[in-house]
């Protein structure tokens, strides 16, 4: 009997293939595209405002909301931060995927390897809280700069319109901070798969041709890794425009997209806003997902 | 990088001290936290802590509210990767041995729940579950993490899959075994690890997890909701604490092994979380 079936599957590899498929992408086609149709669909209601009802038409009035002053600053500030975020990650993501692909050896490699990926998988809620706990006004931080002789500096910071707060653990810097060190795996781990796929043949050539190491590592190993620092970055751009939990725990009043996105479905029963909002951080990536394949991020994910 | 031995096997360093310092930034954080959940301080989070006890430990372990979000936690985990495992393995199958239209685009359908930002999956689910009408349950929540789940299981499962020689399936099936037999008895085994790696990322995943989650639990608490209802509004500070430490640990373990299995076989998609 199972051989009979056997034998049939073997025959029929087109069956076999429809029963393997068929389960997944039932799944990620009816629950995962169909939300995001229903979400694309609930962008074009509205919501009534003297009965607090959705009402159930094809309107382009949400999307207009979305252009009102507050919602653009909104908009900006987000995009402001996750731009800000990838260039911090970036600069400090290099010297330590550089030197794991190129220095370290194998043993170490290994450990360095999980001591940056555990981070990745682990706590991420409780990554945040550590912020919270350093950056807070009587916290850690505070102490080690009283003990320099510092808390003026911090102080001058802070009172800068943009940027302050009435502590970091209250300010768009201390997010900052926090988003950095979240996200910095995730561009740790892109940068060093493309290092380690520079040849060592290419190097040896650029030096035999009078290269200086600064000059390879400018001319050969920079571009060469460029597509990592892509693929890394649309982590850490795309972690940050949809993150609502940092601005919500260390933010100020001032709403980022995630925040807003939230606060529209939750309290506001606002849905068809909040996923006419959520469009723009979709329509964002895309168009940075289309520029990263270009680059041939995807080749280093 | 100066110099001009452009070869030497040592690094600079400069970059040896960047990189020191990048894996610090990593992880100290972490190391501030198990600190805190010894302090005595139950207002505020006072540094140099003014004393040392262990007593919120105690008080942690009689919290009701805790306990309850914490069996939620592992309940949801436990069936969400459950379900990654079966839909990531067939996927990955499939992607393997069949040259079908389209099966580019497979990976990146299952990358995207992770790719996009959360936020999009979760308010996507929450009006498809407010369309229809569908009332908030463990159930919702369980649907909603699967989707992000897979893709951790497909990745690990697909890597093995091509390191895997083809010419161990044709032995088997020369040697007389059916299908059944040669899944059973030599592409099983040999999946093994990468499904545990595979299984153990998603459990991860899963029981951390908690934009998605906000959008579809309704009026539940799982134990990521309960740690974020305390960031917003901190009521129980030493007992939060406690629970961050205890977070840290339990997920660690799982973790560790899950990339150690997966660094030795070299086949990690670490990247693509």
């Amino acid at each position: 009997m199972l051989n009979r079936a056997s034998t049939y599957l073997y025959q029929h590899p087109k069956l076999v293939l429809a029963l393997l498929l068929g389960p997944p992408m039932i799944y990620m086609f009816v629950v995962y595209l169909g939300s995001l149709v229903a979400l694309l669909i609930n962008s074009f209601f509205y919501l009534e405002e003297f009965t607090g009802l959705v009402v159930r038409q094809f309107t382009l009035r949400t999307y207009l909301q979305l252009l009102s002053p507050t919602n653009l600053g909104i908009f900006g500030r987000t995009a402001g931060m996750a731009m800000a975020v990838t260039i911090a990650d970036a600069i400090i993501a290099f010297p330590l995927a550089y030197y794991i692909a190129r220095y370290a050896s194998p043993k170490i490699k290994t450990f360095l390897y999980i001591a940056v990926t555990l981070p990745l998988w682990s706590s991420y809620l409780v990554r945040v809280y550590a912020w919270k706990l350093i950056l807070a006004k009587e916290g850690i931080v505070s102490w080690f700069l009283t003990l320099v002789g510092l808390q003026p500096a911090l102080d001058w910071l802070l009172s800068l319109p943009s940027i302050g707060g009435s502590s970091l653990s209250l300010s768009p810097m201390g997010m900052f901070i926090a988003f950095s060190y979240i996200w910095l795996p995730y561009m740790i781990v892109p940068i060093q798969t493309a290092l380690e796929r520079v040849p060592k043949s290419l190097l040896e050539a650029s030096s035999d041709l009078g290269a200086t190491a600064a000059q390879t590592f400018r001319t050969v190993i920079l571009p060469l890794s460029f597509p990592g620092v892509v693929a890394g970055s649309i982590f850490t751009f795309s972690l940050t425009l949809g993150d609502f939990i940092v601005p919500q725990t260390l933010g100020n009043s001032r709403f980022f997209i995630g925040q807003a996105v939230y606060s529209y479905q939750g309290t506001a029963g606002n849905i068809p806003l909040a996923a006419a909002f959520t469009m723009g951080p979709v329509v964002i990536m895309i168009i940075y997902l289309l520029i990263a394949r270009k680059l041939g991020a995807f080749d280093a994910l | 990088m100066r110099s001009k031995k452009s070869f030497s096997d040592k690094s600079p360093l400069g970059l040896t001290m960047a990189a020191i310092a990048a894996l610090l930034f990593l992880h100290v954080p972490m190391w501030i936290i198990f600190l805190y959940s010894f302090t005595t301080d139950e207002a505020t989070y006072s540094f140099p802590l003014p004393g040392l006890t262990t007593k919120w430990f105690g008080v942690a372990l009689q919290r009701s509210d805790l306990w309850a979000a914490l069996a939620l936690s592992v309940r949801v985990a436990s069936i969400a990767t459950l379900a990654a495992l079966i839909l990531g393995t067939l996927a990955a199958a499939a992607v393997y041995r069949g040259n079908f239209f389209g099966r580019e685009s497979i990976s990146v359908l299952l990358v995207l729940p992770i790719a996009l930002p959360g936020i999009v999956t979760g308010i996507a689910l929450r009006s498809a579950i407010g369309s229809l009408d569908i009332p908030f349950s463990y159930w919702t929540i369980v649907i909603g993490h699967a989707t992000f789940c897979v893709v951790v299981v497909y990745n690990n499962v697909l890597a093995r899959f091509r390191r895997m020689s083809g010419s161990q399936i044709e032995a088997s099936m020369d040697l007389g075994a059916n299908s059944f037999q040669t899944f059973r008895y030599v592409i099983l085994p040999n999946l093994g690890t990468a499904l545990l790696a595979g299984g153990m990322l998603a459990f991860a995943l899963s029981f951390d997890e908690v934009i998605v989650t906000t959008f579809t639990a309704g009026q539940q608490s799982t134990l990521p909701i309960w740690i974020f209802s305390q960031l917003v509004r901190p009521r129980d500070r030493p007992v939060t604490n406690v629970v961050a430490t205890i977070v840290i640990l339990i997920t660690f373990l799982p973790i560790f092994f899950a990339q150690r299995i997966s660094a030795e076989n070299s086949d990690t998609e670490g990247g693509s979380k």
